[in-house]
Parts: structure tokens; C-alpha cells; sequence
């Protein structure tokens, strides 16, 4: 290889093409995650926007702020933005994206035009649908229950599924990239017991993923077939049933719940065990904890259906079901904390956003224990509390590990340091911002206040103002990182390859890596997360 | 009385109540096991909490002096596991039992002293008693007695939420689906919908207003109802033509309905099914789904004729008919042309 040849190799693969066309149509696993990760930001703080007009609305009991369909559009887009285009692809599509090739030690996904193609799908339905939600106002919420959707709402419904259909697509097309890469592409000696426990997340991610999301399109499709055809499939009028339509879409959007969890799981392990200067305790168990939650994900769906009139065995079964799915989640819990036990603590800013997950997981998981009992969840389903309790799994869960995997992998991603100090204050307004919104809502709930409400008994007011203020604090934590990361990428410290000292073959190399991730082979001799040998050297 | 009246916001007890009124004995009970759910859960998470806070501070990075020799095998890992899957299961299963039997507790009722009829429609809740009165968005009853509700929606999915009670159930067209409960405490309780049914789902409120008997009696008498449901429903059945083929000399054409209601009735498949009220319904509204043996498939639909009222009306007339009471009638009205 001539010397200039070498030269171009080891560049970062931030360091060239700056053209648009070089971003729009690149292959790169690392530039299509940036692609996402404007995305998804720009959906993220959309769907917030619509979350803090709900917040302010709510501060009174009347209907002052916006009209009631004003309201119901809103929750409307904040669930549909949240849900399809910020939490699932978020994750597995930026930092899974960016670090999956890394960690496997390969050069790129199994499928790189498979990678910018979902991107396109993803991003041009999320747009359509965006667009049609705002523009007809549709006020359906997230979840299309029939036949409100068929024959009431009066609005652009069907180009909505339309978006949402086509999105499906590149979770599909993500998930099966993944799948394959795991499988064919790993570096000699990773095994599979030697997997960090992100890929192993992001592996059963995919498998919901490829597994689920066909049901929901096709749940869709019925649903536009009835709208536009009048077909008789879910509205009783025409002879259909409204309570398949919740079997169906359920089917598809309580394993999309793992979709959403399991990535932070994954994300979580890594970063206690840096921080721990310690491997994780019970590798074993954590990974196949992660597999069971796959497997048992796709036998709950019914606990969503305890009051809608489905049979009471069914709802019998369900309810067990969902016990035991409780279990490799609290395996999980115990075990992150056991990984402290001898550690050696380093209480940086990623470690803050990792411990706020374990305490706020663990909350958001005991209430799910309280909604799987079948009597409990007779008087809290469709209260606040359920709102409270996919909360603190979705947000005080997902979101902080998002940042916090977005802080630790930073330096990696950019080449550049984020101001820790900042980024502890954003850490801690999001953990009090958090909890201030959200725990007030499960008292609500349980004392009766119904949810998608914008108007409501003044009694349940002093906690909707906790609630709203908590709301204004957690836009803070949410803006902070914004700002900061922004300025790091001008000012920030330049990064070592390795700046955490951190196990795994992503640290391996440079920062920001090569267009080929790595200028050697990589071969991999011993179990993940060996701190020790690291410390010792 | 009529559907026009203006729906009202309900005068309910005021205030924050973290537990809301315990206005039945299934409230209490259920109030016991959130009680342990919220203790057990507290346990746990300040187990976890304390442990993160003691490990972090005897094992920070500072500590030089922390013992940190002698780190688990895997072996002792596992059996950790174990063991807290096992604790865990064992409480789980606690739960589950407790949960399930109170569930379904409260779907068995025992047998009513009345039944009542809610109606959701957006953005109103129309209740009709068995003595014909009718109401929106209150529902009179007496304390300590067993009220059978069957709930039904004339458009989209609601859902009848009453916190006091700790009942809640789907109110889904095109089915109807029953609930019970037994007040204990005089007074007035909200009624909230709880699923999202369009631009004032939050406006689609109500009241349960529980009186002593002396009361609710006095209230019946006032209302001064023409009708009762089972009569109103024989005028409707006599409107609509059924009685035409159902009824007298031509039961050629059509099955007789008196004495039907928990009958086993032969299909035409060869299938027998029990007449209840969900097979009456089923009948009135598609016709074609179940045919009885020996007859015709003739009878047209009826839906869209019919509101969820009246369709409840007719059901509560023919499930009143006892055997043979079509014949009498034929009998006395004969009687009555040869005098």
C-alpha cells in the first residue's frame, strides 16, 4: 500500500465529503446513523412541543388553552410522533446504527444500502404522516381504536396509516440488517457468550422488529380496506368486530414495547460496568433475561384488553403471562445493582443517567406489576396511572438511556468532549424534571382522573400543576444536552481513542473511527467487559 | 325526561381523595391489595435504592481502602439469581392469585334486584330503569341492593367508569356487556368515560346518586313513568312487524317467541344454541347468523331501524314472555270478539 494510500485508510470518516450528496447517498453505517440521529431529534422535540402545550392546557381545569379537538390532535401527535418515529427507531437506529459494525469488529452493516434505504422510508413516511396529522388534524391518538377511526373521525386517517405503514418498512429492512449482521459478521473468537450485552439487546430488538411489524402493516391495511371500501372487518355496523381491531394492533405494539425498552437495557449494561470499572454480574443471565423478555413479550398483548369485554380466561392468561415476563426484567435490576457491589464508582455524568434508569425502571416496572393485576388494573386502566407507568418505562427508561449512551459514545461518534459539568446538571434536571412530572400522575390515577382529558374535576388540580412543573424542568435537562453537544462539536476537547478506558472493540480504535472502522483485522481472545486486565495493564 | 335535556356536570363530594370514596365492599377489598402492592413495591425499590447509595458510597473510586478481593463466581452468581427469581415468582404468584380471584369476583355477580340499562353515545350516558324511567347522565339507585347493569354504545367504544365503585367496563357497540355492583353508601359518585370517544370524551361525565329505599322510592314515584321496558318493548315489536309473522295463526313463517328466553333452540346447521340475550339480539340484527330448524331464511335486518334503547326494550319484552302466553292472549282477545 503506498504511503498516501494508508493515509486516506486511516482518515476519520468525518474527515471527507462534506458535499450534500455525499451524506444523502452514503453507505456508511456511521453517517446513516447521524441521518438518523437529526431525525429522530427533530421528531423528538416535535413530539415534546405537543407535550408541552398539553401540559399548559392542563394546568387549569377548564379548556383554555386550545379547543377540545385542539387537544385531542395534540395527544394525537405527541403519541404518533413519540412512538413510531422518536422511540422505536431511536436506539437501534442512531447509536445501534453507529456502534453494532464497532462492536462486532466489522467494517460495515451486512446490507449498507439496506441502512441509507430505511432511512429514506423512514424519514419520508414520518414526514407524509407528520404532515397529514397536522394538516386534517387527525384526533384518533396513537392507537386507531375502531370503529372510532373507521366511521367517526372525520379526517385524513388513511394517509396517516399510509405514513405509518410505510415506516413499518424500515424497521423491517433495520431489523433484518442487523439480524444478519450479528449472525455472519462477527470478528474471530466474539462468540456469542462474548457479545457485549448491547448487541445482544439490539439483536432481540430486531427479532420483534422483523417478527412483529408485518402485523401491524396488515392490521393497518384492514383498517384503510374498511375505511375506504366499507369492507366490514372491525365496526359492528357493518358486521366486523371492534375488539379484533385491539387484538390485532396490540399484538403488534405491546412486543413494539420491548422494541423500545430492550436497546436501553443494552445500553444500561454497558455503561454501569465502565463506570464500575467491573465486568457485569451474571453475563449469562442478563443475556438470556433479554431473550426471555422477547419471547414472553409476544404472549402479553391481551393485558392492554382487561376491561374491554375479551374472555375472562383469556384475560386470565394474559395476566400470568404478564407476572412472568416481570421476572427477567427484575433479574435485570438486581443485577445491574449487584454490579456496584465491589466496584469502583466513578460518578460521571453518563453514570448519573445510567443509575437514574435503574430507579426509575424499577418504579416503572413495579407499576406494571399493579396493572397486571387483574383487579388493580379494572380501576386504574385508562387513568393517569397507565399514563405514569409507560412513562417511566418509555421516558424515565428509553430517553435517559438514550442520553446517557449518547454521552458516553460521544467522544466516539464526534471525536469531541462534551463539558461534564453541564452535562451532570442536564443529568440531574432530568432526573428531578422526571419524576416531579410523572409521579403525581400515578397518585391522580389511581384517585380516578381519566387520561386524554382536557377538562377535568378541579380536585385532581394541584397535582396537574406538580405535573406542569415538572414538565417545564424536564424541557431544561432536555435542551441543556442540546445545546452542549452542539457546542462540543466546534469547541469541545478533542478525544482519545479511549477516553473512558472503556472494554470493547468500538474503543479499539480512533476517535471519530476510519471510513472502515478499523485499519487491522480485529480478533477477539476473552469474555466482554474484562476491567480488570484493563486497570492492570 | 327526553333526550334533549342538556347534560349536566354531576354535585359530586369534593376534593382530593388519593383513595376515592369506598362506596362498595369490592372498593375496600380492592384497596387492601393496592396497599400490598405499594408496600412491596416500596420494599423493593428502597432495597434498590439503598444499595445503589450504600455501594456508591463504600465502593466510589476515591475509596482506596474498600475491600474489593474475593469477588463472586459465577457459580454464587447463579445461585443469587436463583434465589431472587425464585422470591420474586413466589411473590408474583401471590399477586396473580389475589388479583384474579377479586377479578373475577367482580364479574360474577350474584343474582341482581334489578337490572339497568347504561347507553353510551357521544358525549352522553342514557340509562333506562325496568319500570321505563329514563335518564342521561345520572343513574338512581338504591343502597344494598345487587344492581345489574347491561352496557351497550349506540356509536363508538366508551368506557363506564366509576372510581367510587372501582368498576369499570367497555362500553362497545353492536355488544352488549353486563356489570354489577352493591353501593353500601348513600350518596352521589362520579361517572367518568374513561375510553377516548371524540372531541368531549372529557365532558362525558355522569353521577351514580345511591339512596336509602325510602328515598329511591319516593324518586321512582316522582318520575311517574308511563311505560314499563317490557311493555314499551311490545308496542315497538308490534311497530316494527315482527309480531306480523312471529305472532297468531302464521308461525309458518316464523318461530313463536314466548317462552324462547333459556330455551335450547335447534339451528337449521344442525348446531343447537342457547337462547340468551346476546342469541335475541344476534336474531333482531342479523337474522342470517343463526337460522332456526324448519324455517326460512325470510327475516330482514334491522339495524340502523333501531336505537340501542329500543333494541334493549324489545329484548327485555321477549325475554318477559313465559311459555305459552302468546296462546292465552289469543285465546282472551277470541273470547272477546264472540261476546
Amino acid at each position: 500500500m503506498s504511503e498516501a494510500a494508508a493515509n486516506q485508510a486511516s482518515e476519520s470518516y468525518l474527515s471527507r465529503g462534506w458535499r450534500l450528496r455525499d451524506w444523502l447517498f452514503t453507505t456508511d453505517h456511521k453517517r446513516v446513523a447521524w441521518l438518523y440521529t437529526v431525525s429522530i431529534t427533530a421528531f423528538f422535540f416535535l413530539g415534546g412541543l405537543a407535550a408541552l402545550v398539553i401540559r399548559l392546557e392542563l394546568i387549569t381545569p377548564e379548556g383554555d388553552v386550545v379547543s377540545a379537538d385542539a387537544y385531542n390532535q395534540l395527544f394525537t401527535i405527541h403519541g404518533v410522533v413519540m412512538v413510531w418515529f422518536f422511540l422505536i427507531p431511536s436506539i437501534p437506529n442512531t447509536l445501534g446504527n453507529f456502534l453494532l459494525p464497532l462492536m462486532v469488529g466489522a467494517k460495515d452493516l451486512a446490507f449498507p444500502k439496506l441502512n441509507i434505504i430505511s432511512w429514506y422510508i423512514y424519514t419520508i413516511g414520518g414526514v407524509f404522516t407528520i404532515a397529514a396529522v397536522i394538516t386534517s388534524g387527525v384526533d384518533t391518538g396513537w392507537t386507531f381504536y375502531t370503529p372510532y377511526s373507521t366511521q367517526y373521525a372525520d379526517r385524513a386517517v388513511v394517509a396517516a396509516l399510509t405514513g405509518v405503514f410505510v415506516v413499518g418498512f424500515s424497521s423491517i429492512l433495520t431489523g433484518i440488517n442487523f439480524i444478519v449482521t450479528t449472525h455472519k459478521m462477527r470478528a474471530p473468537g466474539l462468540t456469542w457468550f462474548r457479545l457485549p450485552l448491547f448487541v445482544w439487546a439490539n439483536y432481540a430488538t430486531s427479532l420483534v422488529m422483523v417478527l412483529a411489524t408485518p402485523v401491524l402493516s396488515a392490521t393497518l391495511i384492514l383498517l384503510i380496506l374498511e375505511r375506504m371500501l366499507g369492507i366490514g372487518i372491525f365496526d359492528p355496523a357493518l358486521g366486523g368486530d371492534p375488539i379484533l381491531f385491539q387484538h390485532l394492533f396490540w399484538f403488534y405494539s405491546h412486543p413494539a414495547v420491548y422494541i423500545m425498552i430492550l436497546p436501553g437495557m443494552g445500553v444500561v449494561s454497558e455503561l454501569i460496568t465502565c463506570f464500575s470499572r467491573k465486568t457485569v454480574f451474571g453475563y449469562h443471565g442478563m443475556a438470556i433475561s433479554i431473550l426471555a423478555i422477547t419471547v414472553f413479550g409476544f404472549l402479553v398483548w391481551g393485558h392492554h384488553m382487561f376491561v374491554s369485554g375479551q374472555s375472562l380466561y383469556a384475560g386470565l392468561m394474559f395476566s400470568f403471562f404478564t407476572f412472568l415476563v416481570a421476572l427477567p426484567s427484575a433479574i435485570k435490576t438486581f443485577n445491574w445493582t449487584a454490579t456496584l457491589y465491589k466496584g469502583k464508582l466513578i460518578f460521571s455524568a453518563v453514570m448519573i443517567y445510567a443509575l437514574s434508569f435503574v430507579g426509575l425502571f424499577t418504579i416503572g416496572g413495579f407499576t406494571g406489576i399493579f396493572l397486571a393485576s387483574l383487579a388493580v388494573d379494572v380501576h386504574v386502566h385508562d387513568t393517569y396511572f397507565v399514563v405514569a407507568h409507560f412513562h417511566y418505562i418509555m421516558v424515565g427508561g428509553m430517553v435517559t438511556a438514550y442520553l446517557g449512551g449518547l454521552h458516553f459514545w460521544w467522544p466516539k461518534m464526534t471525536g469531541r468532549m462534551y463539558p461534564e459539568i453541564w452535562a451532570k446538571v442536564a443529568a440531574l434536571a432530568l432526573f428531578i424534571g422526571f419524576n416531579l412530572t410523572f409521579f403525581p400522575q400515578y397518585l391522580m390515577g389511581y384517585a380516578g382522573m381519566p387520561r386524554r382529558y382536557q377538562t377535568y374535576p378541579e380536585d385532581f388540580q394541584i397535582l396537574h400543576v406538580m405535573s406542569s412543573l415538572g414538565a417545564g424542568v424536564l424541557a431544561i435537562g432536555y435542551l441543556l444536552p442540546l445545546v452542549y453537544l452542539l457546542w462540543s462539536l466546534r469547541w469541545g476537547k478533542r478525544a482519545p481513542p479511549n477516553p473512558w478506558r472503556a472494554a470493547g472493540l468500538e474503543w479499539r480504535t480512533d476517535s471519530p473511527p476510519p471510513k472502515h472502522n478499523f485499519l487491522e483485522p480485529q480478533t477477539v481472545t476473552g469474555p466482554p467487559y474484562d476491567y480488570d486486565t484493563i486497570d492492570n495493564k | 325526561m327526553n333526550d334533549e335535556v342538556a347534560p349536566y356536570l354531576p354535585e359530586v363530594e369534593k376534593g382530593l381523595h388519593l383513595i376515592p370514596t369506598q362506596a362498595t365492599e369490592h372498593a375496600g377489598q380492592l384497596d387492601h391489595l393496592y396497599f400490598a402492592l405499594v408496600g412491596a413495591s416500596a420494599i423493593i425499590l428502597l432495597m434498590v435504592v439503598g444499595l445503589i447509595a450504600f455501594f456508591g458510597f463504600r465502593y466510589r473510586a476515591g475509596n482506596k481502602a474498600a475491600d474489593r478481593s474475593n469477588l463472586p463466581s459465577t457459580r454464587t452468581e447463579n445461585r443469587v439469581e436463583i434465589a431472587v427469581l425464585a422470591a420474586m415468582l413466589v411473590a408474583f404468584m401471590g399477586f396473580f392469585a389475589w388479583a384474579t380471584t377479586l377479578y373475577l369476583d367482580s364479574y360474577r355477580g350474584p343474582e341482581p334486584a334489578m337490572t339497568i340499562d347504561v347507553i353510551g353515545k357521544q358525549w352522553m350516558w342514557k340509562i333506562q330503569h325496568p319500570d321505563g324511567t329514563r335518564e342521561i347522565n345520572a343513574i338512581h339507585v338504591p343502597v344494598d341492593e345487587v344492581i345489574r347493569l347491561r352496557v351497550t354504545s349506540q356509536d363508538v367504544i366508551h368506557s363506564f367508569f366509576v372510581p367510587a365503585f372501582r368498576l369499570k367496563r367497555d362500553v362497545v357497540p353492536g355488544t352488549e356487556k353486563t356489570a354489577w355492583f352493591k353501593a353500601t353508601e348513600p350518596g352521589e359518585y362520579r361517572l367518568f368515560c374513561a375510553e377516548y370517544c371524540g372531541s368531549f370524551h372529557s365532558r362525558m361525565l355522569g353521577k351514580v346518586v345511591v339512596m336509602d329505599r325510602g328515598d329511591y322510592q319516593a324518586w321512582l314515584t316522582r318520575q311517574g313513568s308511563g311505560q314499563t321496558l317490557a311493555s314499551a318493548g311490545k308496542q315497538l315489536f308490534q311497530a316494527h312487524g315482527c309480531s306480523g309473522c312471529h305472532m297468531g295463526k302464521s308461525n309458518a313463517r316464523a318461530p313463536s317467541l314466548d317462552g324462547l328466553y333459556g330455551r335450547s333452540v335447534a339451528l337449521d346447521s344442525g348446531e343447537v344454541i342457547l337462547a340468551d340475550e346476546a342469541y335475541i339480539r344476534d336474531s333482531i340484527l342479523q337474522p342470517d347468523k343463526h337460522i332456526a330448524a324448519g324455517y326460512e331464511p325470510i327475516m330482514p335486518s334491522f339495524a340502523g331501524q333501531l336505537s340501542e334503547e329500543d333494541i334493549l326494550r324489545i329484548v327485555t319484552y321477549i325475554k318477559s314472555l313465559q311459555p305459552g302466553d302468546w296462546v292465552k292472549e289469543s285465546v282472551k282477545e277470541n273470547e272477546g270478539e264472540s261476546r
